[in-house]
């Protein structure tokens, strides 16, 4: 126990004094998995609503297998990434295994399905009430998909949020394609993976703290954006 | 009127044709062979007990239904360009944009250019005396309001035929005061308005005909007053008289 709070208090130090391998792991982490939000939401968002508006053959099969994917595992994706990005791979040529660049990829393949099927859910609801409106003035497809994504900007924040939390707090993928190499592709969660079994608490910790602190804010700001939203826009 | 009309749309859309349409969901059949040709002109209300599929023949004439049997035909086709016709529900959905936005997103589907978007917007919330809202959310209006704004939304679209489906159900009586007064202006400004309705009273003020629905039958059709004073067949007098006097 008194190694444990001596751990708390060297991890707080740390954090107060914005350590700068601290500071450095958290805002690559934090980099990587903005960029990665951005690319699952640009896919993810209109994937989901265009399924949600349009019938097509299949489309009950592609829900299934949607809905199916939200419970992807990340170290499933990390494999199938390292095996594509592997030398001996198909995209090997690339040479970005082991870069912040693959650590993206694979963030990204992991949350576009949770963006995509969270977003179909939503925006499939709504349908039900704008359907007969929106097609009696003339809009389809596309548009309509377009329509209620922007219709239903507040609720859908709260799908990115839930994307960037998966991803900023996945272990699996990252540590699979990124090596977990020091200075270059560390992130928060590989560095606590990696702390904690070497013995070094204080920094495990303080990073733990950190996550946890970013995941508190950002469902904080989901709820305020989401209920402000409510009373001003109905 | 017609003039307006004529320079705008080469092809007129009315009149409107209804060949032995029938709609069903499974084995049961909400509209069985109903054949009508709706002119243009004459507003019409169409009356009947709860369902007798009055909805369903409204949705089925606007095209957001396909009928199962049968032909819906208009004199020219819509398929280019953007509707002539429109719609206004029971329940209005707005948008969770400004008053304004409203109108003006209907306008853009409607292919109006975008400098002229906001000053045609404006001008038809000034026609339903909404233009304090513009800025308002839509979606925070009062009921009233938002159906004033649904109003404002077709206005603003010019179209040769309107459909309403009890567009004051859910209204008190002033503002379905103000509803049936700018239906009125619609009318006076040449739109063809086709209405569903529970209310009477409403159809005596508005309707100068009756189209008659029981169990998913066109039962009877006659001009509003003669049809108000002496229905001709059995099921609109029982109706008549269950129904409370306007």
């Amino acid at each position: 126990m008194n190694g444990f709070s001596h751990a708390f208090q060297q991890a707080v130090d740390l954090v107060a004094a914005a350590d700068p391998k601290l500071v450095e792991i958290v805002f690559l982490s934090l980099r990587i998995s903005l960029v990665a939000v951005l690319f699952g939401c640009a896919v993810g968002l209109p994937l989901g609503a265009l399924i949600a508006v349009n019938r097509f053959v299949g489309r009950r099969t592609v829900i299934v297998l949607l809905n199916g994917l939200l419970g992807l595992p990340s170290v499933v994706v990390g494999l199938v990434v390292y095996l594509l990005l592997s030398r001996a791979g198909p995209l090997g040529s690339w040479g970005i295994l082991f870069t912040p660049t693959a650590m993206v990829i694979a963030q990204a393949i992991l949350i576009t399905p949770t963006v995509a099927a969270l977003s179909r859910q939503v925006v499939a609801d709504a349908w039900q009430e704008y359907r007969e409106q929106l097609r009696s003035l003339g809009e389809t497809g596309f548009g309509a998909a377009g329509t209620l994504l922007w219709d239903l900007r507040f609720s859908l924040v709260t799908i990115v949020l839930a994307g960037f939390g998966r991803a900023v707090s996945e272990v699996g993928a990252v540590m699979i394609v990124g090596g977990n190499i020091d200075g270059v592709t560390r992130v928060m969660t590989t560095t606590i993976a990696l702390e904690t079994s070497k013995g070094d608490l204080p920094l495990a910790l303080g990073l733990g703290f950190i996550l946890l602190a970013i995941v508190l804010v950002l469902n904080a700001g989901a709820f305020l954006v989401k209920e402000t939203a409510q009373r001003r826009y109905g | 009127m017609t003039a307006t009309l004529d320079t705008r749309a080469p092809l007129r859309l009315l009149p409107l044709r209804l060949d032995n349409v029938t709609f069903g969901v499974g084995t049961r059949q909400i509209i069985c062979g109903i054949s009508a040709t709706l002119e243009a002109g004459p507003r019409t209300m169409i009356l009947g007990p709860n369902g007798a599929g009055k909805s369903v023949l409204l949705r089925l004439c606007h095209g957001l239904l396909k009928p199962t049997g049968g032909s819906v035909a208009w004199n020219s086709s819509e398929l280019s360009g953007p509707r002539r016709q429109a719609m206004v529900f029971q329940r209005p959905v707005m948008l969770r944009r400004t008053a304004l936005g409203n109108v003006t997103y209907a306008l853009r589907l409607a292919g109006v250019p975008r400098r002229e978007l906001e000053e045609q917007g404006l001008q038809a919330l000034r026609t339903v005396g909404l233009e304090a809202h513009a800025r308002h959310a839509a979606r925070v209006l009062s009921g009233g309001e938002q159906q004033r704004l649904a109003l404002a939304r077709v206005w603003a679209l010019h179209p040769e035929v309107l459909f309403l489906d009890e567009p004051t159900a859910n209204l008190d009586p002033g503002s379905t005061h103000e509803i049936e007064r700018i239906i009125s202006n619609l009318h006076a400004a040449g739109t063809k308005i086709v209405m569903v309705t529970h209310n009477l009273g409403q159809a005596h003020r508005l309707g100068d005909e009756i189209l008659f629905l029981h169990e998913g039958r066109l039962v009877e059709r006659a001009a509003a007053d003669r049809f108000l004073r002496r229905p001709e067949s059995a099921e609109a007098a029982r109706f008549l008289e269950g129904e409370l006097p306007w």
